[in-house]
């Protein structure tokens, strides 16, 4: 094929990443299972590196000097997640283990506000993790969780979602783009509207941060989730967003070291913010980790990210479309760089077994989102990826593996 | 013929293929040629919930003899059914409680027996033990 002119240089980008040079069932790799998890380019793997050869010590307590540098890093990583996501103040900005830790705290926050009658709305593509949680808070709390629904595009339908809201509706949650579909959400007309009837909104942000840098005052949003390893960072931290007036309500969720101010046997005086929330010695390697990845991705910008994988996308779902039998799910008109897709006659386990010989990378499944499955009456979809490390002879690559695949299953 | 010499058949006939493909090829159709199960047992009581495919079994006495039937939704799931149920089926219960899987490993298709491989594969191998350590009782 011929020069393909990007607005990155993809082929520099790429060696930032080691892992893309490896092999896989003797065939060099083709990641395309960004959605689930991000790789992670050595500048970000040097700052976990260089935090244990230099400076590994629990935070905030220690009086010598490295616990001084440890914490001095990882409240540095804090700020840098703060004008990443143009927070207001670094308070609010609390460190969790990822996505579900901060899904299930404001979760457990919120049962000690509800009362039998009130109404919770979450959409209909959301994350297990974004749905379980408020299944569990509705059984608690005797509140009542109401679906917004979708259509065929997985676009979700937003007349239906301002008919639901109501004074009854107390909390609203809804991803910001789908990880299944792509799809991403009108949620500023969301929050808005939610808040005209007085509803607080949570923003799961996971699949969104990667692509969109999202900005929290503009947004106005009272709670937005993100997880590190989906922005090439780490696994297990993440970041939850709250808005001061919430955290300062919502009760601790686990007990601990750190999140008080003082324990006596009587009573415990909790710690002030974000201390509150983040009871015991956290993830100090992955918090500083995660501003390291964030520096990455800003170092390239995510606008010049978004732009190559709004090409990419585009590339691949022309090729894939070429093929017979192919069907893609998740067609919305504003969608990021995923492609859910089956062929007629083909389950999606086998294709995604195909591949993986062919040392291509996808997910098969459900993809933790049964709900959407069930509406498309699918067993589940074949989903590639598409990161700004990724190339169109990568598309090409998978393009080439499913044609192969289709043959030999059919 | 006992289990242990269908599955020296089977690694003879997949020791005659040179890659991986020629195997995945032989397996599909395997798959595609793999006797149904009776529409009748296709019950959510006879499916093995794996992450992703589903598998379904069934089990009956013939004699003494434990004769297997299964299904699932994916192509290479049921190939390496076919497979199992080649060495395990006409066979005595305490023979099936008895033998081994390596042959699956010989064969080049251990990564499908791994226990995190999501395909039902291995707790499909376990409900196999379970209904002959049944069918065993019953006939002591």
């Amino acid at each position: 094929m011929g020069m393909v002119r990007t607005s990155l240089d993809v082929a520099t980008i790429r060696k930032d990443f080691p892992i893309l040079n490896r092999e896989v069932n003797g065939r060099p790799l083709v990641y395309l299972d960004n959605a689930a998890t991000s790789q992670t380019p050595q500048q970000v793997i040097d700052v976990i590196v260089d935090y244990y050869h230099n400076y590994n010590a629990n935070i905030h307590r220690g009086v010598h000097a490295l616990s001084q540098e440890a914490t001095d890093a990882y409240e540095e990583a804090r700020q840098k997640i703060q004008k990443h996501f143009n927070i207001a103040k670094a308070d609010e900005v609390i460190f969790t283990s990822g996505t579900t830790h901060a899904i299930n705290l404001v979760a457990n926050g919120f049962s000690s506000f509800l009362k039998t009658g009130d109404e919770i709305l979450v959409s209909a593509m959301e994350h297990h993790s974004n749905i379980v949680p408020w299944q569990m808070l509705a059984e608690r709390t005797g509140a009542v969780l109401k679906v917004i629904p979708m259509n065929q595009n997985g676009e979700l339908v937003m007349e239906q979602f301002h008919e639901l809201l109501s004074e009854k509706t107390q909390l609203v949650f809804c991803n910001h783009i789908s990880n299944a579909l792509g799809t991403i959400n009108p949620i500023k007309e969301i929050i808005d509207a939610s808040h005209e009837v007085g509803a607080a909104v949570l923003i799961d942000g996971a699949q969104a941060a990667p692509h969109i840098k999202a900005d929290m005052q503009a947004l106005d949003v009272d709670f937005y989730t993100v997880s590190a390893h989906k922005l090439c960072g780490p696994t297990g931290v993440g970041m939850l967003y709250g808005k001061e007036e919430w955290l300062k309500k919502l009760p601790p969720y686990q007990g601990g070291g750190e999140m008080i101010a003082e324990v006596t046997f009587e009573k415990t005086t909790y710690a002030d913010l974000p201390h509150k929330f983040e009871a015991g010695t956290p993830n100090i390697a992955g918090g500083i980790a995660f501003g390291a990845a964030l520096d990455y991705l800003n170092q390239i910008g995510l606008e010049a990210i978004a732009q190559y994988e709004e090409e990419l996308l585009k590339y691949a779902t022309k090729k894939l479309l070429d093929i017979e039998g192919l069907k893609i799910y998740g067609t919305a008109e504003k969608k990021t760089s995923v492609i859910s897709f089956n062929i007629k006659g083909i389950h999606p386990y086998d294709i995604g077994t195909i591949l993986d010989k062919l040392g291509i990378a996808v997910r098969t499944g459900h993809h933790c989102a049964q709900p959407i499955m069930d509406f498309y009456q699918i067993p589940g979809t074949v989903r590639a990826s598409f990161s700004f490390y990724n190339t169109k002879e990568e598309v090409d690559t998978l393009v080439e593996g499913v044609k192969r695949a289709r043959n030999m299953l059919l | 013929m006992g289990i242990a010499e269908i599955q020296e058949e089977i690694i003879d006939e997949f020791s005659m293929f040179d890659d991986w493909m020629q195997r995945y090829e032989y397996m599909i159709e395997l798959g595609k040629s793999l006797p149904l199960i009776d529409e009748a047992y296709k019950t959510d009581d006879n499916i093995i919930k794996g992450c992703q495919s589903k598998v379904w079994v069934h089990a009956e006495l013939d004699e003494d003899k434990l004769v297997f039937t299964a299904d699932s939704d994916a192509i290479i799931t049921k190939g390496i059914i076919a497979i199992l149920i080649r060495a395990f089926s006409h066979q005595k219960p305490q023979d099936i409680i008895d033998a081994n899987t390596d042959f699956i490993d010989e064969i080049g298709l251990k990564e499908h027996l791994s226990p995190t491989r999501a395909n039902g594969l291995v707790s499909m191998i376990k409900q196999l033990k379970l209904y002959a350590i049944a069918y065993q009782t019953q006939l002591n």
